[in-house]
């Protein structure tokens, strides 16, 4: 990697942004149609794409020189991704990869996980995902089943995980397991650094509404994982599965440190065209109705932009408590659900069926309609979000838990029984 | 509110706050709802003294700011008073002085902002939409109707935009000039002044131009601008208090043995009610940005904090009055004088609608 401000003294934003620009035109090539593309082929191509910000000396801006990184500021990370913009990047590497599970690691690893994994995901050699859900249930994050039995230096891990992106290609997870069962559930738990491709882990891909395999259901069968690959401390498992969510949330939000480029999903920036296309497709562009639900589709992309900036300002300074990542999942989550509808309604009749060889706005916004409810489920669900919000930004009364201060071994649960 | 605000802005907002909690309760706001003015000119005249009328006002033309643009400071205050509903010409004075400022003549400057910065005399702005008017050798004439000018009665002076020589110009016209019939309307707002003003034929010399005839498109759409942003400032403000009233309120009533805050329900309705006024802080405090650094963008920011406030705004009130229960309706709550600002500031300035329509243009062409 090329270390261009040997001199110890930090590099200024603008230096860095004019040496990032130049970079970024002559080695990366434009934003084209795929970026949005999900399949294996993109993964690996974005995989290359990671090793080439590596080599430019451009990748983990905020990450500590130590391992790998930049050790730069927020700043110049904002200014690399604005610069970045028309140009194809590693986005799906933001999220969970970097923004999540690096950024988990950053916190809680020991020097040597550290030394070990840091510059590997920089390198795009390591894809990391989280091992969080559960088939018996993903709002009670806490209540999780899977065990973690130590014998010797491994600890031995059976159970079932559920909702991770895109396992089966990945190559690295952090996975929540159970460790004590005689205490209650928030303090029985430990985060495991786990290998995923070896003996013991199965991974089944689930077809979703919209077709796509890329969720994934796992299965470990005496799954065997070394003592020094436990993140944290033993038992105090939730204190990082809290960080973890907290990063996602930021991740998610499009307001990590820890991201390079735009996040997916999250153009903010009001250019995305879909509604004023549909209205033309639709012949509508002129009907004063219509007019005012892309009206007010492109407004909500702006408020969003600013939420996120203010919700991250906020953070930063301290002028907001981290809860406050919620906010912008709540607002996100909700935005997608508002903006699906008001999409199915410029659409009109073109989301039922349409030309075998030229599928148009319609059939794409009808298409992603179905699955519109997914950004409400993933990450925390609306409805948590909600009792975060309430409960630890307003300080309003927590919810009755009849698993507070019960050992886990006698709550009731659903799911198998142990 | 900005999340970050400089040492000097802290000090004039918590300056600002003390004041306008000494002078300014809700109970003063009643007691001023059968004036005339609308408001205590001995307050806003020790409001003039703290900076409200003189941040858009060039150091030059007696004013200052605390800030490279004096309209960051000036949200401040007008989110103060969204907060305590305070009465007061904020909007249409800080137009006029900033318009007078930037383009009038020294002869006009001197006539009429001393008043203003002192906060002696008031000024009203009668929007973007142009009366018509022509020469009559070397006087122009003006015919038209202002409908709902705000503070209209009380001012000494009005600025109003005209269409002369086939282009949009502004005159400053005194409120005693012949021909002109200011008449005072009642309104929504319990004490916000509005005022119908119908001029027939007024004639005015060419040294009421203010700027260039014809030339003042950029101005007038500053304007409405600024307007629009010390709107939503203050709409933001008051949401702000509405929310935390409610909370607390939650806290406090008990229902079926426990706490109104303990029901998921309503926790839920709360924090709905919480993203949408950070939301509305979000794009109000982008919009009050771009107007003060004066970014090419700063139309499109304001139709959209206009767009997004406005309905906003009303549905989170009517929401806290729906958790207030029977004493939300009532007449003695205090939640109707902050029902009825934004109701009024939704529907001013261009409505909702009307912005969308601005929005809508500017994506795909008129229609």
């Amino acid at each position: 990697m090329i270390d261009t401000h040997a001199t110890g003294e930090m590099e200024s934003v603008e230096d860095f942004r004019v040496r990032a620009q130049t970079w970024l035109a002559d080695h990366l090539p434009p934003l084209g149609d795929g970026w949005n593309d999900r399949s294996d082929g993109r993964r690996e191509r974005e995989r290359e794409l990671q090793a080439l910000l590596w080599t430019g000396g451009f990748a983990g801006i905020c990450f500590s020189k130590e391992y790998g990184g930049l050790g730069l500021s927020t700043e110049h990370q904002r200014a690399f991704t604005a610069e970045s913009a028309p140009y194809d990047m590693p986005f799906s590497l933001n999220v969970p990869t970097l923004g999540i599970l690096a950024a988990t690691l950053v916190e809680f690893g020991t020097h040597d996980q550290k030394r070990r994994h840091l510059p590997a995901i920089l390198r795009g050699e390591e894809l990391w995902v989280q091992f969080l859900s559960e088939p018996s249930g993903g709002s009670d994050l806490a209540g999780c089943l899977t065990r973690a039995d130590r014998d010797g230096d491994v600890f031995v891990l059976n159970g079932s995980k559920i909702w991770s992106s895109a396992a089966y290609a990945s190559d690295y997870a952090m996975c929540l397991a159970r460790t004590n069962w005689d205490v209650p559930k928030h303090r029985g738990l430990t985060m495991f650094i786990m290998r995923i491709h070896q003996p013991g882990v199965t991974v089944e891909q689930i077809r979703q509404v919209d077709g796509s395999l890329e969720f994934c259901q796992e299965f470990f069968d005496d799954v065997a994982i070394p003592a020094s690959d436990v993140v944290g401390e033993v038992d105090d498992g939730w204190t990082v599965a809290s960080r973890l969510l907290v990063h996602e949330r930021m991740a998610v939000g499009g307001g990590s440190p820890y991201t390079s480029g735009a996040s997916m999903g999250h153009d903010s920036s009001g250019t995305d065209t879909t509604m004023v296309d549909a209205a033309r497709e639709a012949g509508t562009d002129g009907d004063p109705h219509v007019r005012r639900l892309v009206a007010e589709a492109h407004v909500r992309q702006l408020v969003a932009g600013q939420l996120v900036r203010r919700m991250i300002q906020g953070i930063a300074t301290g002028a907001m408590a981290p809860p406050a990542g919620s906010i912008m999942k709540l607002f996100g989550a909700t935005n997608v659900m508002r903006r699906s509808e008001i999409g199915l309604e410029i659409a009109g009749g073109s989301v039922v069926a349409w030309p075998q060889d030229s599928p148009g706005v319609g059939a794409r916004l009808g298409q992603a309609s179905l699955s519109r409810q997914g950004v409400s489920l993933g990450g925390g669900s609306n409805e948590i979000q909600r009792n975060i919000i309430s409960e630890r930004l307003l300080g309003m009364p927590r919810e009755l838990a009849a698993d507070r201060e019960v050992p886990y071994r006698e709550v009731r649960r659903s799911g198998p029984s142990r | 509110m900005e999340l970050e605000l400089s040492e000097e802005q802290e000090a004039f907002v918590s300056t600002t706050r003390r004041f306008l909690a000494a002078e300014c309760s809700t109970s003063a706001v009643r007691e001023l709802e059968h004036d005339a003015t609308g408001f205590d000119p001995a307050v806003w005249s020790r409001g003039a003294e703290l900076g409200w009328t003189s941040l858009l006002v060039p150091e030059s033309n007696g004013g200052g700011s605390l800030s490279e643009h004096g309209l960051s400071d000036l949200v401040l205050v007008a989110e103060e008073m969204g907060h305590v509903v305070a009465p007061g010409p904020l909007v249409p004075v800080n137009v006029v002085a900033e318009a007078l400022g930037r383009h009038g003549s020294a002869e006009q400057r001197a006539e009429v902002l001393p008043g203003l910065l002192d906060g002696s005399s008031v000024a009203a702005w009668c929007g973007p939409l142009p009366l018509a008017a022509h020469r009559d050798g070397d006087r122009i004439v003006v015919r038209g109707r202002s409908a709902s000018v705000e503070a209209g009665a009380q001012a000494s002076h009005l600025l109003v935009t005209v269409d002369l020589d086939g282009g949009p110009t502004q005159l400053l016209v005194g409120a005693d000039a012949p021909g002109l019939t200011v008449t005072p309307l009642d309104g929504l707002d319990l004490v916000r002044r509005y005022a119908e003003v119908h001029i027939d034929d007024a004639e005015v010399g060419s040294d009421s131009v203010v700027g260039t005839v014809g030339g003042a498109a950029a101005a007038i759409e500053r304007q409405g601008h600024v307007a629009c942003v010390l709107q939503c400032a203050e709409t933001v403000g008051a949401m702000d208090r509405v929310f935390e009233m409610t909370l607390g309120y939650l806290g406090d009533r008990y229902s079926f043995g426990r706490p109104l805050s303990s029901y998921q329900a309503l926790k839920h309705r709360l924090a709905d009610d919480k993203m949408g006024l950070e939301a509305c802080h979000a794009i109000a405090s982008a919009a009050a940005r771009a107007v003060a650094e004066e970014r090419p963008d700063a139309d499109e920011v304001v139709s959209a904090a206009k767009v997004w406030i406005g309905p906003h705004a009303t549905e989170l009130i009517q929401d806290c009055v729906q958790l207030h229960g029977g004493i939300g309706v009532t007449w003695e709550h205090d939640l109707h004088l902050y029902l009825r600002r934004v109701t009024v500031n939704r529907a001013s300035h261009g409505t909702p609608e009307e912005h969308a329509e601005r929005i809508a243009t500017r994506l795909m062409g008129a229609s």
